[in-house]
This record gives structure tokens, C-alpha cells and sequence, in this order.
């Protein structure tokens, strides 16, 4: 492989910098308030969003509740065993979660029905189909689609203080923006955007960034190796290029304006 | 300097001093003891502030269960734990996601450092206790950890340093407190080996232009080289007094 990557090449005759093709499709759970199969080459990855109505934290009254998990089952790969999530799928969870939250894509003070009382809990489930490399990506961007094609019942308080819920009458999440996760691995000496399986196997360090504008909103540096400072840069600022590719690819596959 | 009117509180005043007076570019004072823990090959203890952390090294020793050994290399195991007296609000002692992912992420943070190579067949663990949480819980629980593995005599190609990089009210600043994590912008955990230049651990959770990010890392970088000078003299005081108990020792 080392061979191959210094002419440029990856196992899958790639480009160091490409993305593998990009399939996305919403809205294939019916009992689900918002799903997404998002495909990045053969690692497949399904979202789904459910609503319910819970009470706020004490330091938010006014917000709504996002909570994101995922889960690494063994229908995805040989190598998952089944039980609750490890380091790897906690790890993604959160790291997805903190793309969600610091990019602030949905603005959670618009999921407020009642002050301190009632508010929309966004439940986000990730499940690994099928692992052949960059899960945290794959997941990312299920997790993104899903919640951009979302449809929640409306909720409002009635002249008793009571929440009466219209499941008759849908509406969209209150989306404010769209974040990209792009994830940069390093062999050698070499950085390769979206690692397949036998990429990610060898990897010494991967970086793992979510963008929004243009400006990061998440980094998880993962692997038990390290990198320069230049090298890091170097990362981000590639990663920070696919996003915008990739997030040209979401508007258009979405259609979302 | 918490000026609570209107639930809004005021991070850095009009003279540039941050809620413990300290400048956006000052850390807080470090305290490091090296083998506090008998039982342990190697510990530490780390006071930053508040902030304080036990961290302990068992190892090398025989993997068990002995299916996780690997034929070429020790594997490197670590335990982040907060004790549930050591925030606020009690915490539960059952490890939380959070603890699960830190514990991957100062695990992954160390390992590059070992000369994990020299030891097949077995494990190194690393176990750190936070007793009292104030921010930086990660980057202080790296700090005692490297001293610990280096006074459990393992071998190791640098020592890691670790820091934190916040923003609050618009300003980067070093080394966060619990308030500057809750109410601040920005939260950005970094270590390095200072020696090798090699970043072993980085995560933000907030919103930074990639420029900031540059000034970020430059700020941790620097931090980190101080933080690398303290390590090495914790280290040689207790080389020191060993020094000097053994040849106390000789004479009796």
C-alpha cells in the first residue's frame, strides 16, 4: 500500500484527496419522525430521529434536548460484537453529538413548548450496516440528512397550560445551518481523505473535523500515534475543502436551498 | 470578578483578568509528587489549581484476560475516573460515556510515547482518579500520568505534556477552569511530546476560524514546553531523594 500511496494511488485507485461516492436517502422510515441510509463507497450507515416530549435541564429551561447514540452491531462487520456500545461507538456518538450542538444546527430554543416545563427531545440513533471503513463520516452525515428531512408533529399549550400535540399537522426542524464531518487519515507520511477498511487498518492517525461556514466546530484527533503541528494543519485544511465539496453534494441530493 | 445581573456572567473584566485574576495567557500553578502510591510500579499527583488528580501505573505485567495480547507489542490500558465527590453535584461512581471517551482519548494521548515494542505479552495500565474536578481534568490527568509511567521506569520516547486552550468573551485563553468550560465559547484539550514536536491529543468543542486554531495551537505548544521543564524536575527531586535514601540506607 505504502508503494501504491507514494505514486499518489490508494488501494481503491483513488486520489489521495477523494471522496468515495456519496449515496443519501431520506424519509425510508415511516415511524420514524426522520431517517437517512447514507452510503460512502460500501460502509453504510442508517439515522433515525424520534421526537418526544420531555422536560428540560435545569440550566436550559428554554431549550430543547438533542441526544445522540450509536451503535456498532455485528451485522456491520466480523469484528462488532453485540452488546452495549464501546469506546469506539461512544466515542463516535459524542463526537457527532458536538458537531450537532457547537454548530448549532438546530436551534434548540425553538423546541421550547413551555418554558421549564415542555420541550422537544430530538433522539438521534446511529446504526453501523455495514463497516468498510470511516464510520464517523458515514454516521455524521446520516445523522445530518435525517435531521434535515425531519418532520415533527406541531406541539402548543392549550388555555389550561396543558400540551396538546397535533400529529395531523408536520413541520421541518428549526434548521439554522449544515455541518460537514470530514475525517483525514495519515500513513507514512501521506494524508488520505475518507479511509476505506485496509486504509483505516493501517492508519497510524486519524483527524476527525466538523465545519460549518467554513470555520471548525469539532476536532477529535483518534489513533495512538501523533502528528505535527503542520501536519494537523495541513489536515484541517484539506478536511476544510471536502466539507465544502461534500456539503455542495448534500444541497443537491436534498434539494435543500 | 462574577457578575451574576441578569444570569450574565462576565468572564474577562476591563483590565483583561479573567474570574481568578489570571491574564488570558497565564496558567495555573502546577504541583507534581512523584510516587505518593506504593502499591503502584509508578504514580503521581497533580494539583492545577483545583484541580486535582491521582494517577497510577501497574505494568509491564501478564494481560489478563490473556486473549487481548498482542504477540509484538505490550497493549496500553487506561482508566479516567472522576470520584463522585469531585464535581458539584455528586456524580455517580459507574463510569458515564464521558469517562469512557476520555479514557480512549488519554490512552491514545500516552501510547505514543511508550516503547510499547519491549514488552510482548503484556499490559501497561494506567489509572487516574480526579478527586476534585475544575477543568482541565484530561489534560492535567496526561501531565501525572506521563510522570507516573516515567517513574514506573517504562520506557518512553518523550514525556507528554498536556493543556487547554478555551475562549471567553472572544479572547483565547490558557488552561480552563470549570466556569471558563460551562460559560466560554470554546474548549480545546491539547498534549504533545514537547521533545518530538508530535501532538498526541487534540479535540475542540466550539467554533474556531482555522486561523484561531493556528494561534490555538501555538498558545498550547508554548504552555506545554513549561509544563514538559516542571515534569522533568518532579521527576529528578524524587531521583534525588531515592538517591539519598539508598545511600542513607548504605550506611546503617
Amino acid at each position: 500500500m505504502l508503494d501504491m500511496l507514494s505514486s499518489g494511488l490508494r488501494v481503491d485507485g483513488r486520489g489521495l484527496e477523494d471522496l468515495r461516492p456519496v449515496e443519501i436517502k431520506c424519509r425510508s422510515v415511516n415511524n420514524a419522525e426522520g431517517s437517512a441510509e447514507v452510503r460512502l463507497g460500501k460502509t453504510l450507515a442508517i439515522a433515525g430521529v424520534k421526537t418526544s416530549i420531555g422536560t428540560p435541564f435545569a440550566d436550559t429551561p428554554d431549550m430543547g434536548v438533542l441526544i445522540v447514540n450509536a451503535e456498532f452491531l455485528p451485522i456491520a462487520s466480523p469484528s462488532f460484537e453485540p452488546g452495549p456500545p464501546d469506546e469506539n461507538a461512544i466515542e463516535l456518538a459524542r463526537v457527532i453529538d458536538r458537531g450537532l450542538r457547537r454548530s448549532e444546527m438546530i436551534d434548540l430554543r425553538q423546541l421550547c413548548i413551555l418554558p421549564g416545563k415542555a420541550v422537544w427531545e430530538l433522539w438521534v440513533d446511529i446504526h453501523a450496516l455495514n463497516h468498510d471503513g470511516n464510520l464517523m463520516d458515514t454516521s455524521a452525515l446520516a445523522a445530518v440528512a435525517a435531521l434535515l428531512t425531519s418532520e415533527v408533529p406541531k406541539a402548543m399549550v392549550n388555555e389550561k397550560g396543558e400540551v396538546i400535540v397535533n400529529k395531523n399537522e408536520k413541520q421541518k426542524l428549526p434548521i439554522k445551518c449544515i455541518p460537514i464531518t470530514i475525517t483525514v487519515a495519515k500513513i507514512g507520511d501521506k494524508l488520505l481523505v475518507d479511509p476505506c477498511l485496509d486504509e483505516e487498518e493501517v492508519a497510524d492517525v486519524f483527524l476527525t473535523a466538523t465545519f460549518v461556514d467554513d470555520k471548525v466546530c469539532t476536532i477529535q484527533k483518534r489513533g495512538e500515534k501523533g502528528l505535527t503541528e503542520e501536519e494537523t494543519l495541513k489536515c484541517l485544511r484539506v478536511a476544510q475543502r471536502k466539507a465544502r465539496e461534500l456539503l455542495k453534494i448534500v444541497k443537491e441530493v436534498i434539494g435543500y436551498g | 470578578m462574577l457578575n451574576t445581573k441578569n444570569k450574565k456572567i462576565v468572564l474577562i473584566d476591563s483590565d483583561g483578568r479573567r474570574v481568578d485574576g489570571r491574564r488570558p495567557d497565564e496558567m495555573r500553578d502546577i504541583k507534581i509528587k512523584v510516587g505518593i502510591l506504593e502499591n503502584a510500579d509508578g504514580s503521581a499527583y497533580v494539583e492545577q489549581g483545583n484541580t486535582k488528580i491521582y494517577a497510577a501505573v501497574y505494568g509491564p505485567r501478564e494481560v489478563h484476560p490473556r486473549h487481548l495480547a498482542l504477540p509484538d507489542r505490550a497493549i496500553v490500558r487506561c482508566r479516567y475516573h472522576m470520584t463522585p465527590f469531585s464535581v458539584e453535584e455528586r456524580k455517580s461512581p459507574a463510569p458515564t460515556r464521558r469517562e469512557i471517551e476520555l479514557s480512549k482519548v488519554i490512552r491514545e494521548a500516552l501510547t505514543p510515547a511508550i516503547v510499547v515494542e519491549q514488552f510482548p505479552f503484556s499490559s501497561i495500565d494506567v489509572f487516574v482518579e480526579v478527586i476534585n474536578a475544575d477543568g482541565s481534568t484530561r489534560c492535567a490527568s496526561i501531565v501525572a500520568a506521563s510522570v507516573a509511567l516515567a517513574s514506573a521506569g517504562i520506557p518512553m520516547r518523550d514525556l507528554v505534556a498536556a493543556c487547554s486552550i478555551g475562549k471567553v468573551d472572544s479572547v483565547l485563553v490558557l488552561d480552563v477552569t470549570d466556569i471558563e468550560d460551562k460559560y466560554g465559547e470554546v474548549d480545546l484539550p491539547f498534549a504533545m511530546m514537547p521533545n518530538r514536536g508530535e501532538i498526541t491529543l487534540l479535540q475542540l468543542d466550539g467554533v474556531l476560524r482555522l486561523e484561531e486554531l493556528e494561534k490555538a495551537i501555538s498558545m498550547a505548544t508554548k504552555a506545554c514546553k513549561e509544563i514538559y521543564e516542571k515534569q522533568k524536575k518532579a521527576l529528578k527531586e524524587k531521583y534525588v531523594e531515592l538517591r539519598k535514601a539508598i545511600i542513607e540506607g548504605g550506611k546503617t
